[in-house]
């Protein structure tokens, strides 16, 4: 992994709502090949912060870099080899698991609707790839019998590792998890955790995660930024942000050991 | 100069008519959040609920009241048969099911009162009034007062009455509604009834000036853009709507259709509705919707 | 669970099995089995009367190919659409013209052309889908189906200036074929329909249905997953209104034999729509089930309606009913199954398989 330029750059960025601050001059590093944690209590703005990363919400000042390029639109993202996860799932809830997945990685098709239509040209081997990666995401994150149902129906843990697996299924080089924990049983997060890592290490995707079970952030984490009411008030190893006073005194002491 | 105005009363008066009707739309999309296709059916079950009792030698305040009575009635059933069941459907399967639901009314209004046109008589005459300098009749002033009256009786109700304010707590947050204790299904009924009795009032002023036929469901269409271009949850937004595409499709009409062999109304409201949408997606005054990811 | 996780059946979904023969041995039987119904299909001229061919066969299969384009804009994509039967006007429309002023021009070539004016009028009218979501399309797509009805009315050039606006069909024939039999008009829509299904549904089942299906289910999300839903959207309004312009076509060629723009209005549209509701939105066998639904249940009313009465009943009676049982049907199928009668269909296959598998 290449060390010496930061993969990602979030620069003095600054983002308001109907003039409540969301975020404050927030600006860190992420380096290839790590797994960042962003953690701080509710309403610290970590989803908007994630937000404006993936080029959902327009920063009001500042910017962010990916590889060097700023990134400001989220349809831009696959393209990049950036993907997430959301923190109210943001699955396809007709189509069966296989399919949402599969889109995952159809931003890369080249064939066209008349090569698809006539199943001609490029479209049947790009078809016959898309099949195989996807088979592949299924297997990695165990979901492989449940392929053919509507994701819709399924259960709420599952769904959440079907948009865990649509976010790996073009293999990303940063991937941006929103809570992908919340909700979820012990023997879930378990598993969760287990997949994520599986991942980082398999794919060599750097993580950028948002996560609230603090436990799971120590034992995961490289480097952890911590934001309260919209500013960054800790950024550093999961050690030292542990024992950061600020970093206890915004949680008042909640700390999980 | 004065054929223009001309034109443009007459238009003006067109949009009041279509503002009425696209009253019935507001009220139940305040309270259900759908836009009803079956209005148009509505009125003209209605009106031919009315001219058929009076056919039959009912008085004329007889037969409002009883009509009042049924369309009270029909919106109520509407309410509990078709909308209660869709109450967590997607907003296309509602709206395809008061599409669904305009067809039955029109089938049914037929078949109970026959397909011949009626003609409706309010006892306002509808020639021109003489005095003035251009074409309006007494029949046209009334619909307008008429028109008038229910826009600032609606208005009064939503802000005032415990009714009124429900119904807009329910179109803005039916969830919290309810967590506040409101009774939904009491407020729909009331919702629906009142959009019954709406379609009556449309349906008569309507029936008097074109007579009662089948053509009367298709006014409803014209209401859409209206509500496009007024927004659909905001009373004031109708009545602006109502007159803009009332006198734009005139104008239309008259100094561009005369080119083209005319019949520009049937589709220059919808091209001025798509236009708007571009333009502004929330209608004038319309709310604007914010999607949270 | 919500009634919307099972509004939307995948294409995946309607087509798994529960079957407990062996994998070759179900391929075989399934490829035996498509080659016996294709054979029945194609010889149905020799089977039936000429009744059933041209009052039934025919314009099922004509609206089965608007439905199908319908069900691509509104089933598939999500777009709300109301102006099939406009669509189905400019093909006609169209593909008459083609035929009149390209002399020689082959009677499917003239259909092509049919099929792409309507594309293109999809497209133009599809448009505003790129700024407009949900409920509020629906204007646009009425105004192209009164936009269309005034223009094929008010300019005469259409209609090749024919005093009463309508025109009648040339004679068909395809490649030497003398088609104008009832049984040709039958071959013909077949052969124009067949083909057609079978492109469209490998469109649905690849990339280009994974992306439309994703633009209906929630588009802020497909965008980020690198979904043009731009690009997903027009190509829906294109490709569905092209199989609305041969069905057009076809319905003015090889069923009425006039062209004649009030026959494809509103009510037309909101019949193809009903037909797409009824079969099953998103479902490729829905709507040739809701097409023979619609054809056919005009046909058993005026039955029952005859065996009642003991003579004819009244045609304007009839079409209210009708009316009042296509609505209430909607309404109970959006209610208690809103995947439609395909998946009605599949549900009793399923109950009938297990009925049929259990123990003795």
């Amino acid at each position: 992994m290449n060390d010496s330029a930061p993969l990602l750059e979030v620069q003095d960025v600054s983002l308001s709502f109907d003039g409540v601050r969301a975020l404050d001059r927030v600006g860190f590093d992420v380096r290839g090949g790590e797994v960042c944690a962003i953690i701080g209590p509710n309403g610290a703005g970590k989803s908007s912060l994630l937000n404006v990363v993936s080029g959902l919400y327009r920063a009001g000042a500042g910017s962010v870099r990916f590889e060097g390029r700023e990134i400001s639109r989220a349809k831009e993202l696959s393209a990049l080899g950036i993907a997430r996860t959301f923190q109210n799932l943001a699955l396809f809830r007709g189509m069966s698991v296989l399919e949402n997945i599969e889109l995952g990685s159809d931003f890369r098709g080249r064939a066209t609707f008349l090569e698809q239509a006539f199943r001609l040209g490029r479209a049947p081997r790009e078809e016959r790839r898309s099949r195989d990666d996807a088979r592949e995401i299924l297997a990695l994150l165990e979901i492989a019998k449940h392929k053919s149902e509507i994701v819709g129906r399924l259960p709420y843990g599952l769904q959440k590792r079907v948009e865990l697996g649509r976010a790996l299924a073009p293999r990303p080089k940063l991937l941006l998890l929103d809570e992908p924990m919340a909700g979820m049983t012990f023997d879930e997060k378990r598993d969760m955790c287990r997949f994520i890592i599986h991942a980082h290490e398999r794919l060599g995707t750097t993580l950028v995660l948002i996560e609230h079970d603090l436990g799971v952030v120590m034992d995961l984490s490289d480097h952890v930024i911590v934001l309260d009411h919209g500013r960054k008030i800790a950024d550093g190893t999961a050690e030292a942000v542990r024992n950061d006073p600020a970093v206890i005194e915004a949680y008042v002491g909640n700390f999980l050991d | 100069m004065a054929f223009l105005l001309e034109v443009l009363i007459g238009g003006l008066l067109a949009g009041i008519m279509y503002t009425m009707v696209a009253l019935g739309f507001v009220l139940i999309y305040k309270a259900s959040g759908v836009f009803n296709f079956a209005q148009g059916a509505m009125v003209l079950f209605a009106a031919l609920t009315f001219v058929t009792l009076s056919e039959h030698g009912l008085a004329f305040p007889w037969a409002l009241a009883a009509s009042v009575a049924v369309m009270l009635a029909l919106g109520v059933t509407i309410e509990r048969v078709v909308l209660r069941p869709l109450v967590n459907a997607a907003p296309m399967a509602l709206f395809l099911a008061t599409l669904g639901l305009a067809f039955v009314l029109e089938g049914f209004a037929q078949l109970i009162y026959g397909t011949q046109v009626h003609g409706l008589e309010l006892g306002i005459s509808d020639a021109p009034i003489r005095s003035l300098p251009i074409e309006v009749s007494k029949l046209d002033l009334f619909a307008a007062g008429v028109a008038a009256a229910l826009v600032a009786a609606l208005g009064v109700l939503f802000q005032t009455t415990r009714a009124g304010v429900g119904l807009r707590a329910v179109a803005d947050d039916p969830v919290a509604a309810v967590a506040v204790g409101l009774d939904l299904r009491r407020l729909w009924a009331i919702a629906w009834g009142g959009a019954g009795v709406v379609a009556l009032v449309a349906g008569l002023l309507w029936g008097a000036r074109v007579g009662v036929q089948f053509s009367l469901s298709l006014v409803v269409l014209k209401a859409l853009p209206v509500l496009i271009i007024g927004g659909f949850s905001s009373i004031g937004g109708v009545i602006a709507g109502g007159l803009i595409v009332g006198a734009s499709e005139k104008l239309a009409e008259v100094y561009v259709g005369s080119h083209v062999g005319g019949g520009i109304e049937t589709w220059f409201p919808y091209v001025l509705a798509v236009g708007f949408l571009i333009a502004r997606p929330t209608g004038l005054f319309g709310e604007r919707l914010v999607e949270r990811v | 669970m919500s009634s919307n996780a099972t509004a939307w059946p995948s294409s995946s979904d309607v087509n798994e099995a529960a079957a407990s023969t062996s994998r070759p041995l179900r391929q075989t039987l399934r490829i035996a089995a498509f080659i016996l119904c294709a054979g029945a299909v194609v010889s149905l001229p020799f089977l039936v009367t000429d009744y059933v061919l041209s009052a039934i066969l025919v314009p099922v299969l004509a609206l089965a190919l608007a439905g199908t384009g319908q069900n691509l804009v509104t089933g598939y994509a999500g777009q709300l659409s109301v102006g099939s039967a406009a669509f189905m006007s400019v093909g006609a429309f169209a593909t008459y013209d083609a035929h009149l002023h390209v002399p020689g021009i082959p009677l499917l070539a003239a259909f092509v052309c049919g099929g792409l004016a309507a594309a293109l009028t999809g497209v133009f009218f599809g448009l505003p889908s790129l700024r407009i979501r949900g409920f509020y399309l629906v204007v646009s797509t009425l105004a192209a189906q009164f936009f269309v009805e005034w223009l094929f009315t008010k300019v005469g050039w259409f209609s090749d200036y024919s005093p009463s606006g309508v025109i009648t069909a040339p004679p068909l024939a395809v490649a030497g074929f003398d088609l104008s039999s009832p049984g040709g008009h039958y071959w013909l829509s077949l052969l124009v329909v067949a083909p057609l299904v079978a492109l469209g549904r490998n469109l649905v089942r690849g990339r280009v249905g994974r992306a439309w299906m994703a633009v209906r289910d929630m588009e802020t999300a497909a965008a980020v997953v690198g979904v043009r839903t731009g690009r997903a959207k027009l190509l829906a309004f294109g490709v569905g209104s092209f199989y609305c312009g041969i069905a057009g076509a076809l319905w003015a060629f090889a069923y009425l034999g006039t062209v004649e723009s009030h026959g494809l209005d509103l009510d037309r549209s909101f019949q193809v729509l009903f037909i797409v509701i009824l079969g099953g939105l998103g479902s490729v066998a829905g709507p040739f089930i809701g097409a023979a639904f619609v054809i056919l249940l005009p046909i058993l009313l005026d039955q029952v309606g005859s065996a009642i009465v003991g003579g004819s009943v009244d045609p304007g009676l009839l079409q209210n009913v009708e009316k009042i049982v296509f609505g209430a049907l909607v309404i109970l199928l959006l209610i208690k199954q809103p995947a439609g009668m395909a998946r009605l269909f599949y549900i009793a296959s399923i109950r009938i398989g297990r009925w049929r598998a259990r123990p003795a």
